[in-house]
């Protein structure tokens, strides 16, 4: 439904696409995960008609995005990181002008502002000029706004950033309902880790301008070497003990210690917890507690893009996130 | 077809944000008024100045500021357009499936309703404090419908630049810089036999005066309409050029977005 091949673009100096590719099927929520900065937004600016890109090339739902933006345009809504919501005008009168200019007349139009503004839980402050909304009300809106002509694809670029937790969760739910129920492609720009393995069926892992990972967040996390298994020491300071005790357990790897906490990798975590507290044991080493984790988001982060993604947002000024409202 | 009802939808859209603005709506309707009677006042003794005809100066002065006041009203026009690249408005709008030109004519359509209202309170002011129109109805028309092509292209131009500068400060700065000598470059205060030949030869390009030397003759007494059509051509070449400047606008926006 969305291809992307080999998008470049650069502002200045910055290059914010540098060869960006990835394919997104028809009704699958695609999630583009990176950090501020990555280049993100930028896609979809080109994916949706407003940039032009300075090279390569794109498809959504088989019309290409430079020579036939008018067509592209009347498959797509797009919920950009800034909210378009005017806040001089109600939410209802926002939902009818954008129908208006997506051809939509009559009854129709109001019949079907009327059914988002209840979907969205706006119904009550419809009436209202926006720009008394919360945030989380605006977020809404813009996404109602979207989907006003009821579009094939929908782009998604940071729906929830800025906004609180709960808020944040309620939002995740409409999102997959939209996906579940409507069929809709969406195409989802998010740098929460969380977000993105929530929602997104497959995802790509974008790092300056770059994918440099992608696949569903599943099959990303098995790609890593299996779990990692924390074993937390009691009383003791972990010494050469614990790695004479543990070279003998089948299976474990990349073995570390850090004060008295041990970590390792093993194919399969809970399988191997019973061998390493018996190898403990073995040697005496007393042990308060045990975690196995699926290695996450963070994890795949680390290994593709050679940097945490917590250093690589720190690395970038906040401008992109404040710009986001 | 679907272009009209788009620009149409727009222009309903800035009508009910001007709606909302009760103070901006004050401000607009004031503001002729003053400048009708504040400058009807000031100048009053220039109809004493050898070679100035015509009896009342406030007789002299309606079209000038019919005029100016369209002027100045559609040079804010790109203000809002500044405010909705700042809300984002406009990115959205850029990726709907419709044309660049109702964007603008939308918005320059507020500006024509608002300057339609102006013009009946000055008109009628004027007419309240005994200026006659000697051309007829007529004339009164051709007047508005001068101010208002000129109000189109300055107000068309405001957004050209507004979506080039995309700061407030910048357009500001460029419109107050614009405003105040095309008006003096102008017969809006003084009749162009007694200006300084440089600033007569100036007023010749100056479209401010264009539209004031078009409405004064269709007022006035035995309007010749050659000259009044004359002027109005000339206003409709200088609309349009500024309206397809404006609508090529969002171009150079869009390479930066
Ligand atoms: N309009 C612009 N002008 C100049 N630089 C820009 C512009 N938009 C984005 N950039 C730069 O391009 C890079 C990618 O930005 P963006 O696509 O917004 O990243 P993301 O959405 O992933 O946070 C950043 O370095 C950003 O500063
Ligand atoms: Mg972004």
């Amino acid at each position: 439904m969305i291809q992307a091949n080999d998008l470049k673009k650069g502002y200045g100096e910055v290059r914010a696409l540098d060869g960006l590719s990835f394919e997104v099927p028809e009704g699958a929520i695609f999630g583009l995960l990176g950090p501020n900065g990555a280049g993100k937004s930028t896609a979809v600016k080109v994916l949706t008609t407003l940039a032009r890109a300075d090279g390569g090339e794109a498809r959504v739902a088989g019309f290409d995005v430079a020579r036939d933006a008018r067509r592209v345009r009347r498959t797509i809504g797009v919920v950009a990181q800034k909210s378009g919501v005017d806040i001089d005008l109600t939410g209802r009168e926002n939902l009818m002008l954008q129908g208006r200019l997506q051809g939509m007349r009559g009854r129709e139009l109001s019949s079907r502002a009327e059914a988002l503004l209840e979907e969205f839980g706006l119904a009550d402050a419809a009436g209202r000029v926006t720009r008394g909304y919360s945030g989380g009300m605006q977020r809404r809106l813009d996404i109602a706004i979207g989907l006003v002509h009821r579009p094939k694809v929908l782009f998604l670029d940071e729906p929830t950033t800025g906004l609180d937790p709960e808020v944040r969760a309620a939002m995740w739910t409409e999102i997959s309902r939209l996906q579940r129920d409507e069929g809709l492609t969406i195409l989802l720009t998010t740098h929460y880790l969380e977000e993105a393995d929530r929602l997104a069926s497959s995802l790509a892992i974008v790092d300056r301008g770059r994918v440099v990972a992608s696949g569903a967040p599943d099959e990303l996390k098995a790609a890593l070497d299996g779990d990692s298994v924390q074993v937390e020491l009691d009383g003791v300071e972990a010494n050469g003990n614990v790695h004479a005790a543990l070279s003998g357990v089948g299976g474990l790897s990349a073995v570390s210690v850090d004060g008295r906490r041990l970590h390792a990798r093993a194919a399969d975590g809970a399988r191997a917890v019973p061998a390493v507290l018996a190898a403990l044991d073995a040697h005496a080493i007393p042990v308060a507690s045990v975690r196995v984790a699926r290695p996450s988001l963070d994890d795949v982060y680390l290994r593709y893009a050679g940097r945490s993604f917590a250093a690589a947002e720190a690395e970038k000024p906040t401008e992109n996130k404040e710009a986001g409202r | 077809m679907t272009a009209v009802a788009d620009t149409w939808a727009l222009c309903v859209r800035d009508l009910l944000r001007l709606w909302r603005q009760p103070w901006f709506i004050a401000v607009t309707l004031v503001q002729p008024v003053i400048w009708l009677l504040l400058f009807g006042a000031l100048f009053e003794r220039v109809v004493d100045i050898p070679g100035f005809h015509g009896g009342d100066y406030k007789q002299y002065l309606v079209p000038g500021v019919l005029v100016m006041t369209a002027f100045f009203s559609s040079g804010w026009s790109g203000m809002s357009t500044i405010d909705d690249l700042d809300r984002g408005v406009t990115d959205r709008f850029l990726v709907l499936p419709i044309m660049r030109w109702p964007l603008i004519a939308g918005r320059v359509g507020m500006n024509l309703v608002q300057l339609a209202i102006q013009s009946v309170i000055i008109i009628g002011l004027a007419l309240i404090t005994g200026v006659t129109f000697p051309g007829g109805p007529l004339g009164v028309v051709a007047l508005i419908v001068a101010a208002a092509l000129l109000g189109t292209g300055f107000a068309a131009l405001s957004n050209a630049l507004a979506l080039v500068a995309r700061k407030e400060e910048s357009l500001i700065g460029a419109v107050t810089f614009l405003q105040l000598p095309l008006t003096f470059l102008s017969t809006a205060f003084m009749q162009a036999s007694l200006m300084p030949d440089w600033i007569r030869s100036v007023s010749d390009y100056n479209p401010v005066d264009w539209a004031i030397r078009a409405g004064r003759e269709a007022v006035g007494a035995g309007p010749d309409w050659a000259t009044v059509l004359g002027y109005c051509g000339l206003l409709v070449a200088f609309a349009l050029a500024c309206l397809v400047l404006a609508t090529r606008a969002f171009r150079a926006y869009q390479a930066q977005v």
